[in-house]
C-alpha cells in the first residue's frame, strides 16, 4: 500500500472541516466531508423517490379502472416517463452513490474519498438536473412522453414546435445526470483501489466495496455510450440532423443499440451494491462468516464482465435478425451463473447460524425472496421465444418491479436500518422498523406479482387505457400500490422521530465485524485517528480472531495487564 | 452422515418435482387460448421454464424459511454460529449445475425457435429505396400473397393485394400460413397478438415481413406493442381468424363494398377533446391520422376471451 497511513494532526479530530457549520447546516452546504456527501446524496435521493412514487399512485388510479378517464393521455403517458426516469436517474443512481459514499471510505479505512471536492461536484449536480427535469411539467407541452428510453421517432415529435420543450430538457438532465455519475465513478473506483488501509488487500475487502467498484466500473464503460447517444438524440430534435429519424435517412434501431449498451448494464449497476448489502448483512445478523467469501467477490466483476455483451435481449422483438437474437440469449443466460453463486452463498450463509430477525435482517430476506422470483422470470424473459410473446407486457414490468423495488429498494431500506446507528448516532425504533417491512413486503407483491399474470395475458406495458378481460389483476396491483405508498409513513416517522429523539447509539450495536464498527457513532471528521492496520479477512464471526493489528496489541496488553 | 444427508435430499427432491410438475402444468391456463402452431410451442417452452423455476423456487426459498423458522438465536443468546467460511466441492457443485441448466434451457429455446421458423426483420428487408430505384428488375413482386399491414399513429390499415380490399379488421384463413409485409408511417410501432404469441416491430422506412400459422377460429385482439405516443394503448384492431371458405366470401363482399371510413377510435377521442367536451387538462398531442377509408371497418365490439 502507499503511505497513506498518516497520524492525522490532533486539531483536526472530532471537529468539523475548518470554515464548516457545526450543526445540521452543513448538510445544505458545499462540504466535502463525504459522510455529509452520502447523506445528502441519500436524503436528496428519498425526496425524488417520494416524487415519483406519487406519479406511480396517480398512474395506478388510473389503471384502476380499464378505460382513461383520471387523467388525460398526454398526461399519463407524462406520469410514466417521469416515474421512470425520476425512480433510475434520481433515486436508486444517487442513493447508492450516497451508500457508496459513506461507507466505502469507513469500510477500506480511508479518511475521505480521493477527490473530496469533484466528489461534492458530483452531488450538487443531483438537484441541479433534478430540477431540470422538474421545470419540464411547466413548459409548453408538458413533460417528455416518450417513456424512459425516450425510443425516436417518438422522442423526436414535438407537437409544440417549441425549442424549449420536455424532450429537450429530459435530454438534458439524462446527460447532466450521466456526467455526474462518471465523476461519481471515477472517484469511487479511484479510492477503492489506491486507499485501502495497509493490510487490506483485495482479499481482504468487504463484499460491499467490491460490488461498488464492480458497479461503478459499467458505469465507466457504459455511461459514454448512453451520453453519446442522447447527444445525437438532442441533435436530431433540435438542429434536425438525422441520425435516428427513418424520415430523413436516420436508423431508429441504431439509437436502441445506444441506449441498452448502456441501460442493462445499468441496472446491474444498481442490484450490484445491493448484492453487497445483502453479503453484509447476512453475516451479522446469523452470525456466521460469509459463505464462500472470495467466491461472492469475485463473481461480482463476472457479472460486470458479462453485462457489457447482454444488451440485444431488450430487442429481441425489435429489429434484430435470428443470429443476433441466438448470441445474446446465450450471454444472457449465463449472467444467472455468478448471480446464483450469490444467492446459494447467502443461503448457506444464513443456514445454520443463530439468526436475528432485527429489521434490516427482515428487508435481507425479503428483498433475497423477492430477486429469487425476479431471477427466475429474467430466465424466462432470456429465452426468446417466449420472450416475444411476454416483451413489452407487464410481464416485463412485473419482473422489472421486482428487482427494482423488491430487491434494490428492500435491500436500500436495510441498509438505511442497519447503518442508521453509524450515521445518525441514534438507535432507530425496531417496532415502526418491522411495520414498515410488513406493509412493503405484501405491498410489493400485491402490487407486481399481478403484473405477471396481466403480462401473459396478453396487456401491453405504458397503456392509459386496457380492455375489460384484464380489469381483475389491475385492481389488486393498484391496492398494492396505494399500500406501498403507505408503507412510506412509517419509515419517515422512524427515521425522524429516531434522528431527534432516538436512543443514543454505541459504536457498534449490531457486535458486527467491519472497521467502520471500530469508531464512534457518528464518526468524528476524518474517520480515523489512527489508519488501523488489517490482518483478517472480513465477516470473522465465531472465530474469535482480531480484524486489524491494533487490536491484537490491545488484547495482548488487557492479557498482560490481567 | 453424508448418507443421511443424501436421503434426506432426495426426499425433499421426492417432494419437490411433482409439486414442479403440477405447476408447470397449471402454466397452460395462465395464457390466452392458443390460436396458432407458434402458440403451442411457446407454451410448451413456458410450462418446461415454469416447471424448472418452481423447483428452483421451492428448493431456495424452502431452505431460507427453514432456516429463518428453525434456526432463530434464543433471545439471550449472544454467541455466534459455526464459522464455516466455505467448501469448495459444494462452491464449484453450485456453480457448475446453473450452467447446465442455462445450457439445457437454451437449447431447448434455441430448438422451439428453430420451430417457429420466426422470420427475423433483417432476413427479408425490402428497403423502401431500393424498391423504388430498380423497378426493372423486380418485375415479379416478391410474395404477391402477403397481406399488407400498415400502422399510422394510431390505426391498423390491411391491404389485400390480390381482391383489392382495404379493411380495419384483419382477417385470416384458418391453417394457412399468414404471410404480412408491414410497413409504418411514422413511429415505430409493434404487431402483437397474444391469441398467437407473436410479435414484431414495424420500423418505419423499411418493410417488415412476418409469418405464423392460425390453427383455431375465433375473433382476437391485435394490440400496438411497442410504445407508440398518446393513443398507444386504443391503436387496436380485431382479428378474424375463419375458415377458408368463409374467408373467400368475406373477400369477394368486402371487394364489392364502397370504401367507407374505417374504425379509428384514437380520432374520434381526439375529436372529443378538439370540441372542448373533455373537461380534463391535457397537453398537446401528435394530431392522429383520420380514419381511412376501407371497404370493410369490421366490428367495434371486443371479442369475448376464450374460456
Amino acid at each position: 500500500m502507499t503511505e497513506t497511513s498518516i497520524i492525522a494532526p490532533y486539531y483536526r479530530q472530532n471537529e468539523p472541516q475548518p470554515g464548516e457549520p457545526e450543526n445540521w447546516w452543513r448538510f445544505f452546504t458545499f462540504s466535502t466531508d463525504h459522510k455529509v456527501i452520502g447523506i445528502q446524496y441519500i436524503v436528496t435521493a428519498f425526496v425524488f423517490f417520494l416524487v415519483g412514487g406519487f406519479l406511480a399512485m396517480v398512474m395506478r388510479g388510473e389503471l384502476i379502472t380499464p378505460e382513461a378517464d383520471l387523467v388525460d393521455r398526454t398526461v399519463y403517458n407524462a406520469l410514466f416517463t417521469m416515474h421512470g426516469t425520476i425512480m433510475l436517474f434520481m433515486w436508486t443512481f444517487p442513493v447508492l452513490n450516497g451508500l457508496a459514499n459513506y461507507l466505502v471510505p469507513l469500510q477500506i479505512g480511508a479518511r475521505d474519498m480521493a477527490f473530496p471536492r469533484l466528489n461534492a461536484v458530483a452531488f450538487w449536480m443531483v438537484p441541479v438536473f433534478g430540477l431540470i427535469l422538474m421545470a419540464s411539467f411547466l413548459v409548453p407541452g408538458g413533460p417528455s412522453q416518450s417513456g424512459w428510453w425516450a425510443y425516436p421517432p417518438v422522442s423526436l415529435q414535438n407537437p409544440t414546435g417549441n425549442l424549449i420543450n420536455g424532450q429537450f430538457l429530459w435530454i438534458l438532465a439524462v446527460a447532466l445526470s450521466g456526467i455526474s455519475s462518471i465523476i461519481g465513478a471515477v472517484n469511487i473506483v479511484t479510492t477503492i483501489i489506491r486507499m485501502r488501509a495497509p493490510g487490506m488487500t483485495f482479499f481482504k475487502m468487504p463484499v460491499f466495496c467490491w460490488t461498488v467498484a464492480a458497479a461503478q466500473t459499467i458505469q465507466l464503460f457504459g455511461l459514454p455510450a448512453l451520453t453519446a447517444g442522447a447527444v445525437m438524440l438532442l441533435f436530431d430534435l433540435t438542429v434536425g440532423t438525422s441520425f435516428f429519424d427513418p424520415a430523413t435517412g436516420g436508423d431508429p434501431v441504431l439509437y436502441q443499440h445506444f441506449f441498452w449498451f448502456y441501460s442493462h448494464p445499468a441496472v446491474y449497476v444498481i442490484i450490484l451494491p445491493v448484492f453487497g448489502v445483502f453479503s453484509e448483512l447476512f453475516p451479522v445478523y446469523a452470525r456466521k462468516p460469509l459463505f464462500g467469501y472470495k467466491f461472492v467477490a469475485v463473481s461480482s466483476f463476472v457479472i460486470t464482465g458479462l453485462s457489457a455483451i447482454v444488451w440485444v435481449h431488450h430487442m429481441f422483438a425489435s429489429g434484430t435478425p435470428s443470429w443476433m437474437r441466438m448470441l445474446f440469449m446465450a450471454t444472457t443466460m449465463t449472467i444467472s451463473v455468478p448471480t446464483g453463486v450469490k444467492i446459494f452463498a447467502w443461503v448457506a450463509t444464513v443456514w445454520g447460524g443463530k439468526i436475528r430477525l432485527t429489521t434490516p435482517m427482515l428487508f435481507a430476506l425479503g428483498g433475497l425472496v423477492n430477486f429469487l422470483f425476479a431471477g427466475i422470470t429474467g430466465i424466462m424473459l432470456a429465452a426468446v421465444p417466449f420472450d416475444i410473446h411476454v416483451n413489452n407486457t407487464y410481464f416485463v414490468v412485473g419482473h422489472f418491479h421486482y428487482v427494482i423495488y423488491g430487491a434494490a429498494v428492500m435491500g436500500i431500506y436495510a441498509a438505511i436500518y442497519h447503518w442508521f446507528p453509524k450515521m445518525t448516532g441514534r438507535m432507530y425504533y425496531e417496532g415502526l422498523g418491522k411495520l414498515h417491512f410488513v406493509l412493503t413486503f405484501v405491498g410489493v407483491n400485491l402490487n407486481f406479482f399481478p403484473m405477471h399474470p396481466l403480462g401473459l395475458q396478453g396487456m401491453p406495458r405504458r397503456v392509459a387505457s386496457y380492455d375489460p378481460e384484464f380489469a381483475y389483476w389491475n385492481v389488486i396491483a393498484s391496492i398494492g400500490a396505494f399500500l406501498l405508498g403507505v408503507s412510506v409513513l412509517p419509515f419517515l416517522l422512524n427515521m425522524i422521530s429516531s434522528w431527534i429523539l432516538g436512543d443514543k447509539a454505541p459504536a457498534n450495536p449490531w457486535r458486527a465485524i467491519g472497521l467502520e464498527w471500530l469508531v464512534a457513532s457518528p464518526p468524528p471528521h476524518e474517520n480515523f485517528a489512527e489508519i488501523p492496520t488489517v490482518v483478517s479477512e472480513p465477516y470473522g464471526y465465531g472465530k474469535n480472531e482480531p480484524l486489524i493489528a491494533q487490536q491484537m496489541v490491545s488484547t495482548e496488553l488487557a492479557s498482560e495487564l490481567s | 452422515m453424508k448418507v443421511r444427508v443424501i436421503l434426506r435430499l432426495l426426499l425433499l427432491a421426492a417432494i419437490m418435482t411433482p409439486i414442479s410438475i403440477w405447476v408447470g402444468q397449471q402454466a397452460y391456463h395462465w395464457m390466452p387460448e392458443p390460436a396458432s402452431e407458434e402458440a403451442l410451442l411457446v407454451d410448451n417452452l413456458f410450462s418446461f421454464l415454469t416447471t424448472l423455476g418452481t423447483f428452483i423456487f421451492l428448493g431456495v426459498a424452502g431452505t431460507l424459511l427453514y432456516s429463518v423458522l428453525f434456526q432463530r438465536a434464543a433471545k439471550y443468546d449472544e454467541g455466534d454460529g459455526p464459522p464455516i467460511e466455505g467448501n469448495l466441492t459444494l462452491e464449484i457443485v453450485w456453480t457448475a449445475i446453473p450452467f447446465v441448466l442455462v445450457v439445457w434451457i437454451a437449447g431447448y429455446s434455441y430448438k422451439i425457435y428453430d420451430q417457429m421458423g420466426i422470420l427475423g426483420p433483417m432476413e427479408h428487408v425490402h428497403m423502401m429505396g431500393e424498391a423504388i430505384a430498380a423497378p426493372l428488375t423486380a418485375a415479379a413482386p416478391a410474395q404477391p400473397e402477403s397481406i399488407e399491414v400498415h400502422a399510422r399513429q394510431w390505426v391498423w390499415e390491411f391491404y389485400y393485394p390480390q381482391a383489392g380490399v382495404t379493411s380495419t379488421e384483419l382477417h385470416l384463413p384458418n391453417y394457412t400460413r399468414a404471410k404480412l409485409a408491414m410497413t409504418s408511417e411514422d413511429v415505430i410501432h409493434g404487431f402483437y397478438v397474444p391469441a398467437f404469441r407473436v410479435k414484431q416491430d414495424v420500423i418505419p422506412g423499411r418493410q417488415v415481413n412476418f409469418e405464423f400459422t392460425p390453427i383455431r377460429e375465433g375473433t382476437y385482439r391485435l394490440r400496438d406493442s411497442e410504445y407508440s405516443g398518446t393513443y398507444f394503448a386504443a391503436m387496436q384492431a380485431n382479428v378474424v381468424v375463419e375458415s377458408a371458405d368463409a374467408y373467400h366470401q368475406w373477400l369477394n363482399q368486402a371487394a364489392a363494398q364502397v370504401p367507407q371510413p374505417g374504425l379509428n377510435p384514437s380520432y374520434v377521442e381526439y375529436q372529443v377533446r378538439v370540441e372542448n367536451r373533455d373537461s380534463r387538462p391535457g397537453w398537446k398531442t401528435v394530431t392522429p391520422a383520420p380514419a381511412p377509408l376501407v371497404n370493410f371497418p369490421g366490428s367495434p365490439d371486443l371479442p369475448i376471451p376464450g374460456p
